[in-house]
């Protein structure tokens, strides 16, 4: 029964974190763009960028409401399922959850709050004040909450007291090397998802030719900003990857399917593993890459699956230390894809910008508003990896998943909270998806800019 | 004073600031669909909290982080303990923070009654469970050795605990209709007046009955004697005072005294309860303490330089925001907001 409790805590823990993860990302994104778009708005004076602000604005809002009480969860249930968890790391890992609250959630919500219903009642300037503080919130809260997760993923600064873990280095804490790749990766994968959001929609405007000023200005500056961000996401990721071979190597090795360890390693093309019987059913792989991966040569040694095994099995005694491998394996590969794609789809973008050319004239150009899934595909792979690629921990090389669980806590009671969850968690984002479809397509009354059809790009050929 | 206690007091300020702020919000929740005759006065009444119910919520948010960081055995076992009460209290305040936004967001009339009994149920659940909750705390709930919670769901549920939650329901009913009073035109005030009139009386028959109780079900006798001091006897004073000003149409002084009493009364649990947090009913040595269930001395001071910064400045632009939207709310269709 216990076993069953585990499992059903861990679905809950999964589907409320993927889902809240769903909104993060694009608050983060799209806070900062709206605050961009208002700056331009009282630095020109020009409406149609109020417009602007107002329209991306809208859309920032309906997001915002479901990350909020999606986080509520979040931050509640480590002491529902996790008790043991909350126990034996809350010393720690209460902290930066605290701090976030305090130096975040207030000013997110309060000032969200003023920005909203304050259009009218307060100065320009303190109102674009408002927007940027809600964007520094997001970004701020999106820190400590990295912070609280370093920890499981590298802990650090702490000693161990009568079975609990205790706090000893705050400092150690806040400059956890895993935390500064972890946050830029985490912030620029915000950024991105806001932009490819911003992007998707105008293109979708622009493919059939409604608003063409506003649409045009919105996706030349969710372009410019994406292809840098995604740019830093997959730079940074690099350096992350390093990072994680140094402090979990058991995790690359699942990620590549590396049974044996490697020395130049090789880079997995395509690999299906037999998790099982501990190999492969089918592999391609180049050699060498995965070292320079690693470590910016062709040579070095990656450890791999079997001898950490082993190695884990000396330092912690027995028990399976391998994650799940296919899960990691695949994982990792749809967000570097997409991830991949996304730069690629923003770098041809950027190039009919530069170029003034109109993609629009080209049926292709209908496939783009399809993008906006690529950045959530990214963004939940990628925590899939990170946390099932550090099991069986919970907390890597101090407690284990299956430890953490609230001893109180029946299966009756996780069944009725998972299917309660998830029931209002389907109903919700079919009702958000309806109003964000709805209010992406809402162009309003014949605005500024509709007139006179207008061309925004060079006439082409 | 040892940093233990000062964050038992911080955590007692969140959770106070938490029940006068969004107490009124969850009355103006309730009220919502009894108020309001049409849409504009609904839109009315969910304008005046607006801007602010979301910040209001922070405060819980806060003082749930707080324990955990401050007390994290009292997080663990509190949390884990009431697993179903708050799961449901999670439902309600998911359905009614995204009503709040989605609710105007669609014309049809379908719609938007959906989205306004999501705020009603997502108010009055929470209103009813709070009392429930404290109510527990003092009665004392099921707690084993390492500090293992062996009751079930219907452990909280007894008389006591009901007629708790009747008293936070009641009070905050009572709490939005002043608030509301105080907010709204001349038309919507005066039935929010007239409905705060209402349920005074039921309300102060409730906490009396919850006093009397409160002598039979906790050793509240042992620990503040029969005359239990100045703070229980200020908050049922001001709730008398409250129902006069209401009478007379004192629309600001009745709220102020009514957040007073609210004051008192989150005041006099944690008075109980000192220096426990959550009282064992299986033997008294089982109960969890600010010792026992405390992080180590370096988290708290580390946490106490924290919140010796913030807490005054998020005080100071919480205020702020309550004044830039000072003053009624207009009835007109181009002013109100979504």
């Amino acid at each position: 029964m216990e076993d069953l409790v585990i499992s059903l805590s861990r679905w809950q823990f999964a589907i409320t974190t993927v889902y809240h993860f769903f909104f993060v990302p694009l608050t983060i994104g799209l806070g900062v763009l709206v605050a961009i778009l208002e700056t331009i708005y009282v630095r020109t004076n020009k409406e149609i960028y109020k417009e602007m602000t107002k329209f991306w604005g809208k859309l920032f809002a309906i997001n915002f409401a479901m990350g909020v009480v999606t986080g509520i969860v979040q931050e509640f249930q480590f002491g529902m399922n996790w008790s043991e968890y909350s126990r034996y790391v809350g010393d720690i890992f209460g902290a930066p959850l605290a701090i976030e609250a305090l130096l975040a959630f207030f000013v997110e919500s309060t000032f969200l709050g003023v920005w909203l219903f304050g259009w009218d009642k307060l100065p320009k300037k303190i109102h674009l004040f408002s927007i940027w503080i809600v964007a520094f919130g997001a970004i701020i809260s999106a820190f400590w909450i990295l912070v609280a997760n370093s920890f499981m993923q590298a802990p650090i600064g702490f000693v161990e007291e009568n079975g609990r873990l205790i706090m000893n280095d705050f400092g150690a804490l806040i400059t956890n090397p895993n935390v500064w790749v972890q946050f830029p990766h985490t912030l620029f994968s915000g950024f991105t998802t806001g932009a490819t959001f911003i992007a998707g929609v105008s293109a979708y405007h622009l493919f059939k030719k409604q608003r063409e000023e506003f649409f045009t200005k919105s996706l030349r500056l969710s372009v410019l900003f994406g292809f840098l961000s995604v740019f830093l996401v997959v730079l940074v990721g690099h350096t992350q990857g390093q990072e994680m071979v140094k402090t979990q190597p058991m995790k690359m090795a699942a990620a590549e399917a590396l049974w044996d360890s490697e020395d130049p390693a090789s880079f997995s093309l395509f690999s299906i593993v037999d998790e099982k019987n501990k190999r492969d059913i089918l592999s391609f792989r180049i050699p060498g890459v995965l070292s320079l991966l690693s470590y910016n040569q062709f040579s070095g040694r990656v450890e791999g699956i079997n001898q950490l095994q082993a190695r884990y099995e000396q330092l912690y005694g027995p028990g399976n230390y391998i994650p799940p491998i296919t899960i990691s394996y695949w994982s990792f590969r749809i967000m570097v894809g997409t991830g991949f794609l996304i730069l690629f789809i923003f770098a041809l973008l950027l190039y009919f910008i530069i170029r003034n050319k109109n993609p629009f004239q080209y049926k292709w150009s209908k496939f783009l508003p399809f993008a906006i899934v690529l950045p959530f595909l990214a963004n939940s792979f990628g925590w899939i990896l990170t946390e099932m690629g550090r099991q069986p921990w919970v907390v890597f090389g101090y407690l284990k998943t299956a430890d953490a669980i609230s001893k109180n806590v029946t299966v009756g009671m996780v069944l009725i909270s998972l299917i309660g969850f998830s029931l209002v968690y389907a109903s919700l984002i079919g009702a958000d998806i309806f109003l964000l479809q709805k209010f992406a397509k809402d162009i309003g009354q014949p605005g500024l800019d509709t007139s006179e059809p207008m061309d925004f790009w060079e006439k082409g050929e | 004073m040892d940093l233990n206690t000062i964050w038992f007091l911080l955590i007692a300020t969140l959770f106070i600031g938490y029940f006068i702020l969004e107490g009124f919000d969850f009355g103006v929740g309730i009220l919502l669909p009894f108020l309001a005759k049409e849409d504009v006065e609904r839109r009315m009444i969910i304008n005046a909290i607006g801007p602010h119910w979301d910040g209001n919520e922070v405060w819980l948010i806060t003082a749930g982080g707080a324990m955990f960081a401050a007390f994290p055995q009292w997080y663990a076992t509190l949390f884990s303990s009431f697993y179903i009460a708050l799961f449901l209290m999670l439902i309600a305040l998911i359905i009614r923070g995204v009503a709040f936004e989605f609710r105007s967001k669609d014309e049809s009339p379908r719609w938007r009654k959906f989205w306004d009994w999501a705020i009603f149920f997502g108010s009055i659940i929470p209103a009813f469970l709070w009392g429930v909750a404290f109510t527990n705390f003092i009665r004392g709930v099921p707690i084993a050795e390492n500090f293992t919670y062996v009751g079930n769901f219907w452990d909280l549920i007894s008389t006591f605990s009901i007629i708790g939650g009747l008293v936070t329901l009641t009070g905050f009913i009572l709490h939005g209709a002043i608030f509301l009073s105080l907010k709204m035109d001349e038309k919507l005030s005066e039935r929010a007046t007239q409905f705060a009139k209402k349920i005074w009386l039921p309300n102060l028959i409730i906490v009396v009955i919850f006093i009397v109780e409160t002598y039979f079900f906790t050793d509240i006798l042992q620990r503040l004697g029969v005359n239990p001091g100045f703070v229980p006897m200020a908050a049922v004073l001001s709730l008398l005072a409250v129902g006069w000003l209401v009478a007379n149409k004192y629309a600001g002084w009745a709220f102020i005294v009514n957040s007073l009493v609210i004051f008192f009364s989150a005041s006099t649990i944690f008075i109980i309860l000192y220096p426990r947090v959550l009282v064992s009913s299986i033997n008294s040595a089982l109960s969890l303490t600010i010792y026992n269930s405390a992080s180590g001395p370096y988290t708290l001071k580390v946490m106490s330089i924290i919140a010796l910064i913030f807490v005054p400045i998020v005080i100071a632009y919480q205020a702020w925001s309550y004044w830039v939207f000072r003053g009624r709310i207009v009835r007109d269709e181009n002013s109100l907001h979504y």
